[in-house]
């Protein structure tokens, strides 16, 4: 095959897939950051340049910072909790513990259960008065306590969901980075007296290294993303006290019509996904270097 | 010792896990008025789903959602497998920074996009229909990705051989290439299947109508209704929208995980 036609070729193979990219990923990155700078049209008046406006307006957005605020704390109470408990659930698995298949069915189902079924189930679970959470804190004697309609507890309700839903997913990166490690390491470090945590510590660990970043810019990139369980759950409630980044773009651009300044609330966004992007780029690469 | 508090740790996380699965099964099966009374001798029921199916069009959703599962991955499967063999195989201009602008796609996913794919589909006129929610997620930057890492594995003495033979580019595309990645085919359907099944906010936006609406939203708009609908028709309609899903998981439960492991990432 000659190289014109090679080239031609190797372009028309790339042509389709070429041009839904084109349309449904690069063009409306570029298209929230140009009407970022616009007024929201109305059906009296067509959208003005407006500047920066949108993101001045974005500054002394209460709500936009609430929800960005709520979506660290969003992370930070999912991602390291999820991660640990996906780790010791892999460990389990791969171990030699009594009925490890149905441990391993227990703890991978939540991955292939819809978000917006799962929400409902436990929408029931903290449900004030005749909920389940709601029954067990009554046998006990504790005071009645309203987990999705308090500020205080809401986000924390949302954060149990989710790591509920993601570490069994997270699992199985594990699982399979703990089965590809040698077995004549751990025979190595058991023959020189070492315990059983030195060696999970010096040994296992280190080597899951690679397999945590994976899963950690995973979680991250989540942690932005998934917001069907607010929906269900709280809508943001109360007060804002569940509102997510994502979440309130949603409410903004699909509630309030405001497509404008939804835009620059999504140019937030990409930008953090961006950096997420950065590190997870650096990281694809080694892996690809390593086969 | 250890032994024994790990066996039991693992057993405690475990029926933690299953509980609230355990649970909606629990309210579905039996009438209302057990739904938080758990004695053994409540009468069983299906009641709950034959109300649920009544009370909402799920037969329509189910269509809704197997059509567009199904458009998905038909498209996901060609445009991915035409785009991989470029990559993998022909040298052509441009061919790194076309790769690289691929790769974008695996952050800044359709779902974070909402605003502006909403007014394309509006420009389009396709807004409430099965295509206007498939058509962002058809070229799959992850399913690219995962068939050019296997076709590259590929010997291209094979490719030669079957071209010595007189077959065209895409005759080798289809007799060589794709017959030996059929594992990962089968990966990334089932991941792709259980994605597309299960989301949500993209649906959510662009469907309106009983005509296009996935279970997911179905489930939503059914569950949302302020018409007092008691949690056991709730839990019956949940673990309706879930049971294929759920089916295939526990009988295929090993080739899940595999291919979970394998196509991790969506």
């Amino acid at each position: 095959m000659n190289r014109t036609a090679a080239q031609v070729h190797g372009w028309l193979l790339l042509l389709p897939a070429a041009v839904l990219l084109a349309a449904f990923t690069h063009y409306p990155a570029a298209a929230t950051l140009w009407h970022s700078l616009f007024s929201t049209p109305k059906p009296n008046r067509p959208a003005v340049f407006v500047g920066l406006d949108n993101y001045r307006a974005m500054a002394e957005d209460p709500v936009f910072w609430q929800s960005l605020a709520n979506n660290l704390w969003f992370a930070l109470g999912t991602i390291p909790v999820s991660i640990a408990l996906a780790l010791l659930m892999a460990v389990w698995v791969n171990g030699r513990l009594a009925g490890r298949g149905f441990l391993r069915l227990a703890y991978f189902t939540p991955t292939v259960l819809p978000m917006i079924a799962v929400a409902n189930i436990w929408l029931f679970f903290f449900t004030p008065q005749y909920g389940l959470l709601e029954q067990i804190t009554g046998l006990l004697g504790l005071p009645s306590h309203n987990w999705l309609g308090s500020q205080n507890t809401a986000l924390g309700c949302l954060v149990v969901v989710t790591i509920w839903k993601e570490a069994g997913f997270f699992m199985i990166f594990y699982l399979a980075a703990l089965q590809a490690i040698p077995p004549n390491l751990h025979e190595a470090a058991r023959i020189e007296g070492a315990s059983p945590w030195t060696v999970f510590r010096r040994v296992t660990f280190p080597l899951l290294m690679p397999t945590t970043l994976f899963v950690l810019v995973n979680a991250v990139i989540n942690s932005f993303r998934l917001v069907d369980h607010i929906v269900v759950m709280t809508r943001g409630g109360p007060d804002n006290a569940t509102s997510l980044l994502l979440y309130y773009i949603y409410d903004v651009g699909f509630k309030f019509w405001d497509s404008a300044y939804a835009a620059a609330l999504t140019l937030v966004l990409l930008v953090l996904l961006g950096v997420a992007a950065l590190v997870q780029f650096g990281f694809l690469e080694k892996r690809i270097h390593y086969r | 010792m250890t032994r024994a508090l790990e066996t039991a740790g693992g057993w405690l996380l475990a029926i933690l896990w299953v509980l609230p699965l355990a649970y909606a099964v629990w309210a579905a099966v039996h009438p209302s008025e057990f739904s938080v009374r758990f004695v053994l001798t409540a009468p069983l029921t299906l009641a709950n789903f034959e109300a649920a199916w009544n009370a909402a069009p799920f037969a329509r959703y189910f269509v809704n959602t197997v059509l567009l599962v199904t458009l998905i991955l038909v498209a996901q499967l060609v445009l991915c497998t035409l785009a991989a063999y470029a990559f993998a195989r022909y040298e052509f201009r441009g061919r790194d920074l076309a790769f690289a602008l691929v790769l974008v796609q695996l952050m800044v996913m359709p779902d974070v996009l909402l605003v502006e794919n909403y007014r394309t589909m509006s420009q389009l006129g396709i807004l409430d229909s099965t295509l206007a929610i498939g058509l962002p997620y058809m070229a799959s930057a992850f399913g690219i990705f995962l068939l050019r890492q296997t076709f590259k594995t590929i010997p291209k003495e094979l490719d030669e051989a079957a071209r010595v033979e007189g077959a065209g580019s895409l005759q080798v595309l289809w007799k060589v290439y794709v017959p030996l990645a059929r594992p990962v085919y089968v990966a990334f359907g089932l991941v792709s299947v259980s994605y597309h099944w299960n989301n949500f906010l993209w649906p959510i936006i662009v469907t309106n109508t009983v005509n296009s609406r996935p279970l997911t939203v179905g489930l939503q708009v059914f569950s949302s209704a302020d018409q007092g609908i008691d949690w056991s028709i709730i839990c019956a309609a949940t673990l309706l929208t879930s049971a294929p899903l759920l089916l295939a998981f526990l009988l295929f439960q090993r080739q899940f995980v595999q291919s979970f492991m394998r196509a991790g990432i969506r």
